[in-house]
């Protein structure tokens, strides 16, 4: 698809008009992204970065004040289509207590499909299936307050994949979650992507989550600094620093033995690959 | 802990109570609470009772469930029932002491409201324990429709409501957590006159109050991006549907309230 | 003489519904004075509710808690004098700012303390600086500064009452990297030059692993081991089999040994792993040295 998710030379500030003269905030300075159908992208970027505001850009919660953004296939100028879009680019959020609206699990699952009209019984059916998908279709009658943190999360997931989106964005959804409650997440995010064929484009503070992205994007003032492969971007140590951002452990592990003058690759991500590596090491040794 | 509080206290079940269409149900609890003031004898009162405990036992709520639901009320029973033996001096007289007279009609006209009250509150804690709070607010939105054609926002009240039903637990935990985080700083609650007892309620209502506006923001975002607007267009994915099982009841309940009737106009 | 003593401690909710639920059970642990204790366990795990006995918000249903070798008693006026002792900071603890400045909401719990106010001026100057926020904030509204000094704030608002003891309930939750490291920098800071005790409790067994010199596990309810940060990294397997989730380098390091290499298996930090592994290199390499 053509402009499948994309911004071009985006500019966005927000205003704060309480204060005289009001205080303008530009947090987006002309960004520029393309994502492709199918990607797996993660974004990271200190607080403050910009890169939920750019997220807000993409399911036309914020319009640009200059450029232009385009998701599936639309302007996100165009009025008309805001409710193609939202259905199309679902949003997941940070606090899963706060993006529930029902007192029944099931039936919270069932609102975006309520809102966009959808017959009952098709909403029956995508309900069950995108309970099943997330794996909460047992709690489909609990109340939500009773779930833990990530089966909150899922649930909340589960109403966005209801809408049957070609993109899901999450802005940093295991943020408040426990381990478990993150890895619950994280094996239904990637399972989204591989299976269902859905785009991810995960905001997240945690570097290991991003090492699991096909693509990382780093944004920083409202620009983005890096845009690569993980392994590519990772190997990055010092710029990573720089911006307030953190590599995966193994792969600082890496880097201080190549600066060492070890024959190391810096390009190492996962444990596996690190362990193989240090292996190979010892044995030369 | 605060947090057991459960509001509305639905019993999932799979009853006839249960399966019965809550806009009926609605409109029957209804009938029975005008029935019970329409009654005016003892035995027009037995009546809404055997009603009642009827319709108690075919839900299959636990029979202390009813004795729980009596519980918040047994003050103002106790109270109502003392106004009555007290002030009600015309009749026989049982019992006389200094200037306290307690009659027979005052014995029996406490009585009478005792029975008239608790009937009362088993018939409408019967309908909240039979219906989840969604399907309840589902079901005053729907009742309430034709209202939308005088301009009453019938849907954004249902939806406030379910919101609400929604987020009392979390901000009951909320303040549980503010209230320990305050007295882990030293705040006392529980000690001093009432204008320092208030004052020291700033300190849990400002952050509560604030956490809340939050919440709202996100949770108005949130229901941004799941298409929400308004209540145009909207489908449900539970539908209303009334059966046989409806009209039984109701004729169930016509029955009783025409027994009733009788009672009255042959002075039973 | 150990600053936290617990004999058979043991915490029960709801005795008598049938939501019962023993949240700890007999808990025996002293923990010695000046120690930076590291708190980890999974959610429902017990260790939230451990915590907040020891400035009793929460009262034992059986066993002894002793503070400062004082048992903790239900007497109101004393549990007061407890929660001064022991300052506890809970997670997100921003959400508890609520005063018009800064200022007066770092003064509430030395106020309630009842200090005198330059004693309290004296402090708050102490502990802003201990936080690293500017004195300028001191003025302005907690709710317009942004949520990392916001969280300083609320901390500072702890610090301040000067406790022999701190509890921070996952100080550094939500935060970005950049941030978490400040927090936890400031952590470490506080504990170097006050010498106080300081209890930190969090999921991140990584955080936890930079600053503590000992580590509490709570496990099902019940104090799975309180020691040394390396004896307790030593038991990887056992925390992962917890659900626990041990640092990236520490599972490296425990496949390697697994797999033959002569290499320790208590790395918990990718510098001390680095510094291993450099040595164990350089030998290998340079034999004769």
């Amino acid at each position: 698809m053509q402009n499948f998710l994309k911004a071009e030379r985006v500019r966005f500030s927000y205003v704060n008009n309480m204060e005289n003269p009001p205080v303008v905030n530009e947090v987006l300075k002309g960004i520029d992204i393309e994502i492709k159908k199918g990607e797996f992208v993660a974004v990271l970027g200190h607080n403050g970065s910009g890169k939920s505001t750019l997220a807000k850009c993409f399911n036309a919660i914020n319009l640009p004040d200059e450029g232009d953004v385009y998701a599936v296939g639309f302007n996100t100028k165009d009025e008309d289509k805001i409710l193609d879009i939202r259905q199309n680019v679902g949003m997941v959020f940070q606090n899963p207590d706060n993006q529930l609206v029902a007192t029944i699990v099931e039936e919270d699952v069932a609102f975006a499909l309520e809102n966009m009209g959808v017959e009952p019984k098709e909403i029956r059916r995508r309900v069950d299936e995108a309970l099943k998908t997330v794996g909460m279709y047992e709690y489909r009658e609990h109340a939500p307050h009773k779930l833990s943190g990530g089966q909150k999360q899922r649930v909340a997931i589960a109403g966005i994949i209801a809408m049957e989106p070609e993109c899901i964005l999450l802005d940093e959804p295991t943020a408040m979650l426990d381990p478990k409650g993150r890895r619950e997440v994280l094996k239904t995010i990637r399972k989204l992507n591989r299976e269902n064929g859905v785009t991810i484009v995960l905001i997240t503070h945690y570097m290991e989550e991003a090492a699991l992205a096909d693509r990382v994007v780093v944004v920083d003032k409202g620009q983005v600094i890096i845009d690569d492969v993980p392994e590519k971007v990772f190997s990055q140590v010092e710029k990573m620093k720089s911006v307030g951002l953190d590599v995966p452990q193994v792969t600082e592990l890496c880097w201080e033995l190549k600066k060492a003058g070890f024959d190391v690759s810096t390009e190492i991500i996962s444990e596996d690959e690190c362990v193989e590596a240090l292996y190979k090491l010892f044995d030369k040794g | 802990m605060l947090k057991d509080i459960t509001i509305g206290q639905f019993f999932p079940g799979n009853s006839f109570v249960h399966k019965l269409d809550p806009r009926f149900k609605i409109v029957f609890t209804i009938i029975f609470i005008v029935m019970l003031f329409v009654a005016d004898s003892f035995a027009g009162l037995g009546i809404g009772i055997v009603f009642v405990l009827m319709a108690f036992l075919i839900s299959k709520i636990p029979f202390a469930m009813m004795l729980k639901s009596l519980k918040p009320i047994l003050s103002i029973i106790i109270f109502t029932s003392v106004l009555n033996i007290l002030f009600i001096r015309t009749g026989d007289v049982v019992f006389k002491w200094a200037f306290l007279t307690i009659t027979k009609q005052g014995l029996t006209t406490a009585a009478f409201m005792v029975i008239r009250i608790v009937a009362l509150i088993i018939g409408t804690s019967l309908l909240t324990y039979t219906t989840s709070p969604i399907v309840l607010t589902d079901a005053i939105e729907r009742l309430l429709s034709p209202l939308k054609k005088i301009k009453v926002p019938v849907h954004a009240l249902a939806m406030m409501m379910t919101i609400a039903l929604r987020f009392i637990p979390t901000l009951v935990e909320e303040t549980d957590k503010i209230m320990s985080a305050q007295k882990a700083r030293g705040a006392d609650l529980e000690s001093g006159n009432i204008i320092q007892r208030a004052k020291a309620l700033v300190p849990i209502l400002v952050p509560l109050f604030v956490s809340s506006f939050r919440r709202a923001e996100e949770l108005a975002l949130a229901m941004e991006c799941r298409c929400y607007h308004g209540g145009d267009g909207r489908t449900r994915m539970k539908q209303l549907k009334c059966g046989y099982r409806d009209f039984v009841a109701l004729f169930v309940l016509a029955g009783f309230m025409a027994v009733v009737i009788v009672f009255n106009v042959y002075g039973i | 003489m150990a600053i936290i003593k617990t004999e058979n401690l043991t915490y029960v909710y709801g005795e008598g519904t049938p939501f019962r639920k023993v949240a700890v059970d007999d808990v025996n642990l002293e923990i010695e004075e000046g120690e930076m204790v590291g708190v980890i366990g999974h959610t429902g795990s017990g260790k939230s509710t451990l915590i907040q006995h020891f400035n009793g918000l929460l009262q034992a249903t059986s066993g002894k808690i002793f503070i400062d070798g004082e048992e903790l008693t239900k007497d109101k006026g004393k549990l007061r004098d407890v929660r001064f002792k022991v300052g506890l900071v809970f997670q997100y603890p921003e959400y508890q700012l609520f005063e018009e400045t800064c200022y007066k909401d770092i003064a509430f719990g030395p106020k309630n303390m009842g200090l005198s106010d330059e004693e309290i001026d004296k402090r708050i100057r102490e502990t802003v600086k201990l936080v690293g926020l500017d004195e300028k904030l001191l003025d302005k509204s907690p709710f317009e500064l942004s949520g990392g000094q916001k969280r300083r704030v609320a901390i500072a608002g702890v610090m301040a009452m000067n406790p022999k003891i701190l509890i921070l309930d996952e100080p550094a939750s939500g935060l970005d990297p950049k941030g978490r490291d400040k927090i936890l920098g400031l952590i470490k800071e506080y504990h170097q030059e006050k010498k106080n005790t300081v209890m930190l409790v969090s999921h991140s067994m990584e955080d936890v692993a930079k600053n503590a010199s000992k580590i509490l596990v709570m496990n099902k309810a019940k104090l799975f081991c309180y020691d040394d940060t390396e004896k307790v990294f030593h038991r990887a397997d056992e925390l992962t089999e917890m659900g626990l989730a041990v640092p990236q380098i520490t599972r490296v390091f425990n496949r390697l040994k697994a797999m033959g290499v002569d290499i320790n298996d208590d790395v918990y930090t990718v510098k001390y792993g680095t510094r291993l592994l450099l040595d164990i290199l350089n030998k290998k390499q340079h034999p004769d040295l």
